[in-house]
């Protein structure tokens, strides 16, 4: 199963992750040699260094922290509903925010309000999820997937109403928004916190993920308090999600194929799938970017245009090779 | 009883499932060096009364203590450390190895931060050896046969090595072969090591076989419990499956089987 150790894998990725970066920000409507690249990366003062310090760089890494927000959570989502087909969205996160930013647009309201808005449209629809889904009894993963799948799909409906009676100069901007665009993200400090701030936590309970990934009863048995730590992962991958949403809008696959391609490669330890999710993802959507900055410039595309793209050949690739079980009999 | 070997015990236990009572008033001390078979007919509530025993229902009516302590006031992690069960169902749904399912008994022992040590490592190796599984240490888990699954949960637990083994039908999808090894496996560690097992079985041979005591469901809230060689007959055999039972007395003891004769006197091989 396990074809390269978990370190070579490791230190591949994090190859990877710098390839990426450096791809992404001397590609662009201005290309650069490595020499003019190295000569801007120095030279901040001047006009390619204004234009890589103050436009690549922080796009790229936003897209970078994006992505590995969107990966771990992933991995959690998968975790939780123990079932490796669900994505970051699957409860209806995405949802809620999107409402609230598209509100935002249609409303007229100020550019910089409009991640905080997805935000507290994230953060309300956790909380009637939640709220709906805990009831009385014990854990029930399928009250929670029932309520969210549902709870997104109210989102749905309502994200139709705003762009069917929004105004017709803020549909481009809203549609963009809702494939999930990094043209005007920024790297807000808080989502880089919040990506450290998890992981750090999700390292220290990964061999409880271990466990609980083989069942609740048997994680229970092994010592685990399972009530609250399957709550503790509801939260934590919805608040993942919601920074990776506001930050560039509803993303799709990279939550969904990253961790199943991370899988695949070292296995299902949380200790080493969660660090290898959050590089891999992060390099995934650095390069889906810089694609989507490139493949018919000066125009660009949104780019969750580019991840579905990319993510649905390769997603049906997997599905068919590697004889993937959504859920063993 | 002392507290780092702490008995299993009910105290007026009443147990329900779907309307029926499983077991009433039950008190039983399933002590140290008490290998003990769980008997009923399919659908009394073994697994119902296992999961009470396991701490996993929240309580009914009476008390399940282990030590001095009622389970729902142990720490879930230290509990684990002194009581664990093989459940009936184990569905892998992540891809993991074999050896790495089996390390998950060392969970509850180990801190945080502590990955698993070469002692861990040679523990859970010497737990696959056990159940004959060591050649597949590296195998997939979602590859395994039904059995191969069922070799490596309780090779999990023998890596746990609780004080209190809850057994929910050990032998289920075994063959003969690891059939009796793991009845013998469980027996080491009741009679050699002074542990306490609990087994919902449903073959009376092997309880006859290995089990010191015997645990007896006859629905409605019914039960016996006590020896195993004095509660095991014919009679109460009949209560219990509420069929005929012949008991053959064989070099290696009394051994029990259903009357396949049926009430015309005629059974097929010899028609």
């Amino acid at each position: 199963m396990l074809t390269a150790s978990p370190r070579t894998v490791l230190i591949g990725l994090c190859l990877l992750c710098a390839a990426c970066l450096v791809l992404a920000t001397a590609l662009g409507s201005v290309p650069h040699s490595p020499a003019s690249w190295w000569h801007a990366l120095t030279h901040p003062g001047s006009v390619e260094g204004e234009l890589l310090w103050r436009l690549r760089i922080p796009r790229a890494g936003a897209a970078f922290v994006v992505g590995a927000l969107l990966a771990v959570s992933g991995c959690l989502m998968q975790v939780l509903l123990r079932n490796p087909l669900a994505d970051p969205y699957i409860l209806g996160v995405s949802g809620g925010s999107a409402l609230f930013a598209l509100l935002s647009m249609s409303l007229g309201l100020a550019a910089a309000l409009m991640p905080l808005m997805a935000l507290a449209g994230a953060l309300v629809s956790v909380l009637i999820v939640f709220g709906l889904a805990r009831g009385s009894g014990p854990w029930s993963g399928t009250r929670l997937l029932l309520t969210g799948v549902v709870t997104a799909s109210g989102w749905g409906a309502l994200i139709s109403l705003v762009l069917a009676t929004g105004p017709d100069n803020s549909l481009r901007g809203m549609l963009f928004w809702l494939m999930g665009d990094l043209s005007y993200a920024r790297l807000p400090a808080w989502a880089v916190g919040v990506l450290l701030g998890v992981v750090a936590v999700i390292m220290a309970q990964a061999r409880s993920l271990n466990v609980l990934s083989m069942g609740e009863t048997t994680a229970r048995l092994l010592g685990e308090s399972t009530h609250q730590l399957l709550w503790g992962i509801y939260f934590m991958a919805s608040l993942l999600t919601a920074a990776a949403v506001s930050v560039a809008g509803s993303i799709g696959f990279v939550g969904l194929i990253v961790p199943h391609l991370v899988r695949l490669m070292v296995g299902s330890d949380h200790r080493v799938l969660v660090p290898a999710a959050t590089l891999f993802g992060g390099a995934f959507l650095v390069l889906s970017d810089t694609l989507a900055r490139t493949v018919i410039a000066p125009r660009q595309l949104p780019v969750g245009v580019i991840t579905a793209l990319l993510g649905v050949p390769l997603f049906l690739l997997l599905l068919n090779r590697a004889r993937l079980r959504p859920q063993a009999p | 009883m002392n507290d780092s070997r702490p008995d299993l015990a009910c105290q007026g236990l009443a147990a329900r499932i779907a309307g029926q009572d499983v077991v009433r008033g039950l008190d039983v001390r399933f002590g140290g060096g008490e290998f003990w078979g769980m008997l009923g007919a399919n659908g009394i509530g073994k697994t119902t009364l296992l999961r009470h025993l396991a701490g996993l229902s929240p309580s009914a009516t009476g008390h399940v203590l282990l030590g001095d302590r009622a389970l729902n006031d142990w720490p879930r992690r230290r509990l684990a450390r002194q009581l664990g069960m093989l459940q009936q169902h184990t569905a892998y749904v992540f891809d993991a190895s074999v050896l790495q399912v089996a390390l998950t008994g060392r969970h509850p022992h180990l801190g945080r931060w502590r990955r698993e040590g070469p002692e861990d490592l040679a523990g859970a190796r010497a737990a696959l050896e056990q159940v004959d599984l060591d050649r597949l240490e590296a195998r997939s888990v979602t590859s395994l046969s039904g059995g191969e699954a069922r070799r490596l949960a309780f090779a999990a637990l023998l890596v746990q090595a609780p004080q209190v083994m809850l057994l929910d039908e050990p032998t289920n999808h075994l063959d003969f072969r690891h059939q009796v090894r793991i009845m013998r496996t469980v027996g080491d560690h009741v009679y050699r090591d002074g542990r306490a097992a609990i087994a919902a079985l449903h073959d009376v041979n092997l309880a006859a076989t290995y089990c010191s005591h015997v645990l007896l469901l006859y629905g409605d809230g019914d039960w016996e419990a006590g020896s195993a060689s004095e509660l095991l007959t014919a009679e109460r055999l009949e209560r219990l499956y509420q069929c005929p039972v012949t008991s053959v007395d064989t070099a290696e003891g009394r051994r029990f089987h259903p009357s396949f004769v049926d009430d015309s006197g005629m059974s097929r091989s010899a028609s």
